[in-house]
């Protein structure tokens, strides 16, 4: 609490001038005098500033607009407030650690970050083909699990921001079984350093099975709960349709990928046309709507979570017939040494991993201390492998000069390259429809700013 | 006095504190400052499985002219800080900060360029809650953890005097850097 | 037979072999100079020796440039270091620009961007053209992006219609060459991606802007100018798009410091990550 409950100033009520006009900062019981100051204006244009903080803008997003009216005659992008380094820090960690600061990226699709790092470092390691298939299986059952989260908090916050507010809680209570699927699996919720280079972390646990069928079951119930809520809801229709308007060649042009791009009617899915991963056998269909707009990207974010829950299933049934199959690649160089496991102090490495390298073999001992302290070296080259996460093509360029750290790792991000078409988007609409219009791109600003 | 004999046991008169306390904490109402992954979090809680509601606090208020506690939610990049610093102004007393996650108490795993380490740099904060994120009930653990705080705090003259202690008490206590030999 | 070591599988302890790569080609010049003196005598035919049989032969490469050094082993520095290998210097060297044929559609896109060039007396554009891990990177002087791109966009063979972004690297000990620009392209119409790169040294760090002919390239090149310096020639609205506007200095070059600040707890003090002692 703050110490001085004197009088206390608001730096920000002043007017203030700048070099290109006056500032005005609605303070509250202010209208007369803000109308007042602005009168002598009121010719020129008034832009206002909404965000960084502002509760319909999807993080810390900064909108600029100028406005005649109700109308957006002018709008911009304000990004960078969540601006981390993550690209840097990732410079002065190994090649497996590195893992843990892309998967904090864009937080909504945390596997997606990891995968795309993880094939781009395997690419360079030239193990592609040595990954195991059951850890293929996993990052395919892991991503595709994480998709359909990822598209309930857009279908939520989406239906949040325009006022659904049932739409909200509903998508987060399946969020939330999804979210006890990753904790079941991976041990966390969010930001799981789960996929590494060469598999997995560690094997499903017993039971997971059983879990994911169960969940599956479930949200055969549950998804058409949406489709119920909105796809024929006036005042949905009314809010989505023919707003976000952009057809393929604006698409093209501006580079977006994503349902915004299957929403012109494009079926351009990198699972599809450029499988990694073992997405080639499995079988689903990409989603494509033809109108152009938001009503078009949320029914292709609906539909793509019921191709999402085939894929699930059709993972699960071939991760049965995996039992006990390896997760790692086989190559001791690369592979991480230890066998995880649960102790009676949390997660760590398991006793027999720690009775061989304590009791049984100094090389052993030496060979782990070396791959956890030092990594892997990766051979120098530079490598890009982009997949298809929820927003778009999501690729890492990675960079090695043939060392134990990533000399270079930028991550081409989809949310940021698809928010450089909120102008063209908002402009000419009302100011309510840039709301849905952002909403329907679906950015996360960790992704966007890194 | 005589009153008191006459009630049915387990009531007590309390102090106007006490009351003011109390109903200060159970409609706390959280300002809006989600940044990054604990911002996701914070919106599990306040959805159905982990309910902010029962504690009077669903109500995220996007203006912070309404609201009396400031959630930080997430890393703060130099960018933000102003902007953080600003919303926190325009708060109206009495009013507690929050700092949700390794990211806003102390930088977290970005100890960078970028991002502002710790955000009591920038806001007095009165909880600190690790965690990368951390689990919806950590965060309502922490709420209720804050809720005691706000119960037991004085008003009028008796804040006034409860501040200078604090402060003193702060001004005199030994760092952290430097207390010896507790990692050993 | 010395061997190339671009492709190798080793992940260890292997630093001696890229010390070979220094004196791979000359080396490798000598061996085949020795076996022609050997056979060369005696008829007017000159016939190589069977291991010096254009099959057997891997073929020459172009220079190869070390774009860095690295010294030691085991990142200790200023300490005395009893292994002995803390004098060991090693370059680092990047995959090597590989000849033709390249292998599969690559000679396809080659070919057709080659005789585009032709036709307008820019076959200097491709500096050179490196095939490694199965991806195609064109290596094109920064003057003549601008022409590459569109043809890379226009084209009949070539329709890269995608533009993924620029990714800027900076490699502070490639003299002359220190700031790249890397350009990934999809086409979509014959589902295939290549990469571009692009150099410009410190001295000059300037590069023509594509964004008049992909302009989903706007924010990408504000970025790379944001976070290495690299100045767009002809882009609407180079500024930050990252960091705040009246910050200094470019943050994602190597000689920005990392910046963090030492993390102290109850009688530790740990610096931060780019000043700790490191283990590789």
């Amino acid at each position: 609490m703050s110490t001085d409950t004197s009088q206390q100033q608001d730096f920000y009520a002043a007017p203030g001038d700048t070099s290109q006009g006056r500032v005005f900062t609605v303070t509250g019981q202010d209208w007369d005098s803000i109308t007042q100051n602005i009168g002598d204006a009121a010719e020129e244009r008034v832009v206002v500033n909404m965000g960084p903080q502002h509760p319909s803008t999807h993080g810390v997003l900064r909108l600029i607009l100028e406005l005649e009216g109700e109308t957006v005659t002018e709008a911009r992008c304000g990004v960078g407030y969540l601006h981390t380094g993550i690209e840097k820090n990732m410079e002065y960690r190994s090649w497996v650690q590195g893992v843990t600061f892309c998967t904090r990226m864009d937080y909504l699709s945390p596997f997606f970050n990891e995968a795309t790092y993880v094939l781009g470092v395997e690419r360079l390691l030239d193990i592609e083909d040595d990954v195991p298939e059951k850890a293929q299986v996993m990052r395919v059952l892991l991503m595709e699990l994480n998709r359909i989260s990822s598209h309930l908090v857009a279908i939520a916050t989406g239906g949040m921001e325009i006022g659904a507010l049932t739409v909200m809680t509903i998508g987060f209570r399946e969020r939330e079984l999804v979210l006890d699927l990753f904790e079941l699996i991976t041990g966390l919720r969010m930001n799981h350093g789960f996929i590494r280079p060469g598999g997995v972390a560690q094997d499903l646990p017993p039971g997971a099975l059983d879990e994911i069928r169960d969940f599956i079951a479930l949200m055969k119930k549950r998804l058409p709960e949406y489709a119920a809520l909105c796809n024929a809801n006036p005042i949905f229709r009314g809010r989505l349709d023919g707003v976000g308007h952009l057809d393929l060649a604006g698409c093209l042009a501006l580079g977006m990928t994503g349902p915004v791009l299957r929403s012109t009617g494009y079926a351009w899915d990198l699972r599809k046309t450029q499988p990694y991963s073992g997405y080639e056998d499995y079988d689903f269909e990409v989603q494509t709507w033809d109108t152009c707009d938001a009503y078009g990207r949320f029914r292709i974010r609906l539909n793509e979570m019921w191709e999402s829950l085939k894929i699930v299933e059709q993972a699960v049934d071939r991760l049965a017939g995996l039992e006990g199959a390896p997760v790692m690649v086989g190559d001791k160089k690369i592979a991480w040494p230890s066998q995880l496991a649960i102790g009676s102090d949390g997660m760590g490495n398991s006793l027999d991993h720690i009775r061989h390298i304590m009791g049984e073999s100094m090389e052993a001992l030496i060979h782990h201390f070396k791959l956890v302290t030092e990594g892997f070296r990766v051979p120098a080259g530079q490598a890009y492998v982009p997949i298809e996460s929820p927003r778009g093509e999501l690729g890492a360029h990675v960079v090695s000069d043939g060392g134990t750290r990533p000399f270079r790792a930028h991550f081409r991000d989809p949310s940021f390259t698809n928010l450089q078409a909120t102008s063209v988007m908002s402009e000419g609409g009302m100011v309510a429809d840039v709301i849905v219009a952002i909403a329907s791109i679906d950015p996360v600003m960790g992704g966007v700013d890194r | 006095m005589g009153l008191e004999e006459k009630l049915p046991s387990g009531v007590l008169l309390t102090t106007v504190e006490g009351v003011a306390g109390y109903m200060r904490k159970a409609s706390f109402w959280p300002a809006t400052f989600g940044l990054a992954c604990c911002a996701i979090e914070m919106m599990t809680t306040g959805g159905p499985k982990y309910d902010l509601a029962r504690f009077g606090m669903e109500v995220f208020r996007a203006s912070p002219r309404q609201a009396d506690l400031m959630i930080v939610a997430g890393r703060v990049s130099q960018k933000m800080a102003p902007v953080l610093r600003q919303i926190y102004d325009q708060m109206p007393e009495p009013k507690w900060v929050l700092a949700m996650g390794v990211c806003a108490s102390s930088g977290g795993m970005f100890n960078n360029y970028a991002v502002v380490q710790g955000v009591d740099h920038v806001v007095p904060v009165d909880m600190y809650l690790p965690g990368c994120p951390p689990r919806p009930e950590m965060l309502i653990d922490a709420i209720l953890k804050l809720h005691d705080q706000v119960q037991a705090t004085k008003l009028g003259a008796n804040r006034r005097t409860e501040i200078a202690e604090l402060e003193t008490a702060a001004l005199r206590a030994l760092p952290t850097s430097e207390m010896k030999g507790l990692l050993r | 037979m010395t061997d190339e070591t671009t492709d190798s599988k080793n992940t260890g302890k292997s630093d001696d072999k890229t010390d070979a790569n220094e004196s791979a080609r000359p080396a490798e010049e000598r061996n085949l100079e020795a076996a022609k003196e050997k056979t060369g005598t005696g008829s007017g035919v000159e016939q190589p020796a069977p291991e010096q049989s254009p099959e057997n032969v891997p073929a020459p490469t172009g220079e190869v440039r070390s774009v860095g050094e690295r010294r030691g082993m085991f990142g200790v520095s200023g300490t005395p270091d009893t292994s002995g290998y803390g004098g060991l210097v090693s370059a680092t060297v990047l995959p090597a620009p590989t000849q033709k044929p390249y292998g599969g559609w690559f000679d396809e896109v080659a070919g057709a961007l080659e005789a585009r060039l032709e036709a307008t007396d820019l076959m200097s554009a491709i500096e050179s053209v490196v095939v490694h891990r199965g991806e195609i990177t064109f290596h094109v002087r920064r003057e003549d992006m601008p022409f590459v791109a569109q043809m890379l966009r226009d084209d009949e063979a070539l329709r890269f219609e995608f533009c993924s972004g620029v990714s800027g690297v900076h490699y502070p000990d490639d003299s002359g060459r220190e700031l790249h620009a890397v350009y990934h392209f999809t086409s979509m119409t014959h589902n295939r991606r290549i990469r571009v790169e692009v150099t410009a040294p410190d001295s000059d760090p300037h590069v023509p802007s594509l964004v008049s002919i992909y302009p989903t390239l706007d924010w990408h090149e504000r970025e790379t100018y944001d976070m290495f310096g690299l100045i767009f020639d002809g882009h609407p609205a180079l500024t930050r798009v990252l960091m705040p506007d009246d910050w200094p200095g470019h943050p994602q070059r190597k000689d920005y410091p990392l910046g963090g600040i030492p993390v102290e707890y109850k009688g530790g003090s740990i610096p931060p990550p780019d000043q700790r002692r490191s283990y590789n």
